[in-house]
């Protein structure tokens, strides 16, 4: 554990990229396979499941350090992160044990079958062998939020160095890895380096490591100069749901989203469908709730998704489909290093043969030219979808973020926009702590000029502003602040920013009536005075009356 | 009575009309301690504790003051008035004031940890404290000086075999110095930078044991830095003095680096979390100390260190002041280089 955490601490301060990568492999070359193991699966971004209850942790961490529960929130909102702030109030170890991590790893899953009592009293017990950056870690543990400031790719290309095996292949074998409550052992760290396999298949329901787009945003006159003529592409919608693969060995289905998340079991047609493919094919492709011939909005899905038991009902009102825009293997073959086209003329018969309803084909939008293709991407609000994908149909099928084989690119429509005012802020967490950087926004309920006119407040953001806006904005609420509520302050209204956002859907739950999508901030405008802000008409404006139901009743 | 009032100009004294540590220009100063936020320019006499001269004069220049050994009283309108070694930095004290038996005492800037560098913290009993409370959360626990400087050591050490530089942000006045007299030395040389070196003269002046250090400016043989360990303020960060010094590591040594957002957000790799104010346990020990019945509480977490001590039945409230930076919030990324830089 004491190395693990002091990987821990000093990936937390690496900047660099090479350093970062050295000091990984440097950690999985000394330790045992069994405690390698566990630190890949963290590495690469895995979480099990909480183990204790934060309200447990806290109320011992109160306990042991006689903070009274105001004196604790204050100390929190200064850090920001509740696992530090435990670690930095706790009081000093009184000794020094080094357990492996493995060890480590199987007393802490042990947690979660004790009685609270016993929980704290192990706990207890552990810190007190603990210094500040291994209750740290631990605590992350537990609460299953330890997130490393290293990318998958650097995970990826460490083992490839200790294993000395091509990245790809060490891609391929870590999907999955991560996956749901997996106990990483030994056996599991030595097949992620041992030596490359011939027969080169894949085994169970692995799925491939999926191939991500890059944004696209070069105005249209000089597409046909940076990506040569569009019939040397495949356009297609850009679908707004969730990325899946769907995987069918050895009589069986498994549904994989992009998170690398097993989902078979939240998606019984897809489930159903790939029963339907014969053995050793493997279908990249998008799911969405389609609903009177065309895709519902993603808030739909995200209900279903949120739901615990999957009853008839909801499989009536939000049935899914796999919409197909890929085919990996076919005949148990790894078809990824074909083109383009090839793979998809292949799908199109794959999925005509398997004639099931909740497996069809992501249409191909075809145009004579990049103009025609732009006047098409007009059309995707009212369709749904959030523009276009580019692929080049003699393009390979990449792994991850890479452009060495080729490259998909997602054309997406401008975001909507609104100029709101901001009227609340909250001290941010991790590297924003003690600044306020998470705001709330509003919109006028009236039209200008209208008597008693007022702000309601309609979505929050954090991004979208650079550090120096960040420490202005920060400045600016301290100096205006009207009231405090916890960590939260209201501010006298002055300024307003352009916001950005992806959807936008009527909504009971929030006051203003919408709900919006990935909120973000486009701009600070120095410019408008506080009374041009939109108004609430305005939002419901861009509601387009032709959306279907946005919510499941 | 009220020995001390909190007025537009700083810190008051109606009986003996003098100012503590004030930030606008007044007739008479009475001054805790040498950094730019408490020692400013423009008042028409100082009056600082002995060993605070070198620096006054160092950074004010030709001003009208006096000094006055710790312990020695002098009384003014009928108040009695000496010093107390506040451990804060050289030079630094409490102020200790007395009419017709009532004692206050204004803390300045203090620490009760170790420092090689300056006397120690000397609790002084009274009726009415005035305290800072820069670090004034229970999350501020610093970690034993040895240890921390066995880290900074190590952390030198490993740079040095790799042949990079070591850069270490750390303030000028009093932090530099600490630093100095607390490292292994024979790790590699020790190089300054231009707002640290002659501070570092001004110590020796005074008999504070430093091992040999280099102005930057004079160092010519640049493979010299390859092994050193470079102590900077905060503000040459990023700044293009440190190209001098190719693939350099760098770290912070302030109290702010006790929480990793603080670190993260300067984007720098190490933190050490290395501070010249008490922290919490430190503050509570002082206030305890003095058997203070009445505690004023000036810059920092003062909201907290109040209602902290109001629960423990101690009758606290808040002087508002300028002395630090703003109400709640450690230096942001930048303003550690503003006059904040010398307070933290």
């Amino acid at each position: 554990m004491k190395q693990f955490a002091a990987l821990y601490e000093s990936l937390d301060g690496m900047t660099a990229n090479n350093a970062r990568l050295a000091a990984v492999v440097d950690y999985l070359r000394n330790a045992p396979p069994e405690d390698a193991a566990w630190a890949v699966y963290f590495l690469a971004g895995g979480k099990p499941r909480q183990l204790v209850p934060t309200r447990l942790l806290r109320e011992l961490a109160q306990e042991l350090s006689g903070l009274p529960d105001w004196l604790f929130d204050e100390c929190y909102h200064a850090v920001g992160d509740l696992a530090e702030t435990i670690a930095l109030v706790l009081p000093p170890p009184t000794h020094s044990v080094d357990i492996p991590l493995a060890q480590a790893m199987t007393q802490l899953l042990a947690l979660r079958l004790l009685n609270p009592p016993q929980q704290q009293a192990e706990l207890r017990e552990m810190w007190q062998a603990m210094d500040r950056w291994q209750r740290l870690v631990s605590i992350k543990l537990i609460t299953g939020s330890l997130r490393i400031g290293v990318s998958r790719l650097t995970v990826t290309r460490a083992l490839a160095q200790i294993g000395k095996l091509d990245p790809k292949e060490v891609a391929q074998r870590l999907v999955g890895y991560t996956a749901g409550q997996a106990a990483p052992d030994a056996s599991h760290y030595l097949a992620l380096i041992a030596p490359p396999d011939e027969t080169g298949a894949a085994r169970g329901g692995q799925p491939y490591p999926f191939f991500l787009a890059h944004a696209y945003a070069q105005p249209l006159d000089v597409m046909a100069e940076q990506l040569g003529p569009s019939d040397h592409w495949q356009v297609e919608w850009k679908w707004d749901g969730i990325r899946a693969q769907l995987v069918k060995r050895a009589g069986e289905a498994w549904v994989w989203s992009r998170g690398e998340e097993l989902v078979t079991d939240r998606f019984p047609e897809l489930t159903a469908a790939g029963m339907y493919l014969p053995d050793g094919t493997v279908i990249d492709g998008e799911i969405v709730v389609w609903l009177q011939d065309r895709v519902a909005p993603f808030s739909i899905l995200q209900q279903r998704i949120g739901r615990k038991n999957l009853t008839a009902r909801i499989l009536q009102q939000a049935p899914v489909v796999l919409l197909a825009y890929d085919l990996l293997e076919w005949q148990g073959q790894d078809w990824r290093q074909r083109p383009q086209r090839e793979r998809r003329a292949q799908l199109q018969e794959v999925v005509a043969a398997c004639n099931s309803p909740a497996l069809s084909l992501s249409p191909l939008l075809i145009a004579p030219d990049w103009p025609a293709y732009a006047e098409l991407r007009t059309q995707s609000r009212a369709l749904g979808v959030e523009g276009l994908m580019l692929k080049a149909q003699a393009a390979q099928y990449g792994v991850g973020r890479t452009k060495d084989v080729g490259t998909w690119w997602k054309w997406k429509v401008d975001p909507y926009s609104i100029d709101a005012v901001l009227i609340y802020a909250q001290a941010g967490h991790g590297r924003r702590a003690n600044l306020y950087t998470d705001y709330t926004f509003a919109v006028w309920d009236k039209p200008m000029g209208a008597p008693d006119r007022m702000l309601v407040p309609f979505a929050k953001a954090y991004s979208g502003l650079t550090d120096e806006e960040i420490r202005q904005v920060d400045a600016l609420v301290r100096k205006t602040t009207v009231e405090k509520f916890g960590p939260v302050r209201s501010i006298t209204p002055s300024q307003v920013f352009e916001l950005g956002f992806e959807g936008i859907a009527a909504s009971t739950r929030h006051k203003s009536g919408v709900a919006v999508r990935f909120p973000r901030i486009l701009r600070w405008r120095h410019d408008k005075p506080l009374q041009e802000a939109n108004t609430l008409a305005d939002l419901q404006e861009l509601l387009t009356p032709a959306q279907p139901p946005s919510s499941i009743a | 009575m009220n020995l001390v009032i909190a007025r537009p100009e700083g810190l008051y004294c109606p009986a003996g009309d003098f100012y503590i540590d004030p930030w606008r220009p007044v007739e008479r100063a009475v001054i805790t301690h040498g950094h730019s936020d408490h020692a400013r320019w423009g008042h028409a006499h100082y009056l600082a504790a002995e060993p605070c001269l070198g620096i006054l004069k160092a950074r004010l220049g030709h001003i009208n003051v006096q000094g006055l050994p710790y312990g020695q009283t002098l009384e003014h309108h009928g108040v009695k008035l000496s010093f107390h070694p506040a451990g804060h930095v050289l030079g630094s004290a409490q102020v200790r004031l007395e009419v017709n038996g009532e004692v206050w005492v204004a803390s300045g800037d203090y620490k009760t940890q170790y420092d090689p560098t300056c006397l120690p913290f000397e609790p002084v009993r009274c009726d009415t404290f005035i305290t800072e409370s820069t670090f004034g959360l229970p999350i501020y626990r610093w970690q034993d000086p040895t240890e921390l400087f066995d880290q900074v050591n190590a952390w030198w050490r490993a740079n040095a075999a790799q042949g990079r530089p070591s850069v270490l942000y750390c303030y000028a006045f009093g932090k530099a110095q600490r630093i100095l007299a607390s490292i292994d030395a024979s790790i590699g040389p020790l190089i300054m930078h231009g707002a640290i070196e002659p501070l570092n003269r001004m110590y020796r002046e005074q008999g504070v044991v430093l091992p040999e250090t280099r102005y930057a400016g004079d160092v010519e043989d640049r493979t010299l830095a390859k092994t050193g360990l470079i102590l900077a303020p905060p503000s040459a960060s990023g700044s293009t003095w440190l190209r001098r010094f190719p693939d350099y590591a760098e770290a912070f040594a302030s109290g702010w680096m006790q929480v990793r957002g603080n670190r993260r957000r300067r984007g720098i790799e190490r933190g050490f979390a290395l501070s010249d104010h008490a922290d919490w346990p430190g503050l509570n020990w002082a206030i305890e100390q003095t058997g203070a019945q009445n505690v004023y509480v000036t810059h920092g977490a003062t909201d907290v260190l109040v209602r902290y001590l109001r629960d423990k039945g101690l009758n606290a409230q808040i002087f508002k002041t300028e002395y630090g930076d703003e109400d709640d919030t450690p230096p942001a990324s930048d303003d550690a280089a503003s006059p904040a830089e010398d307070a933290s």
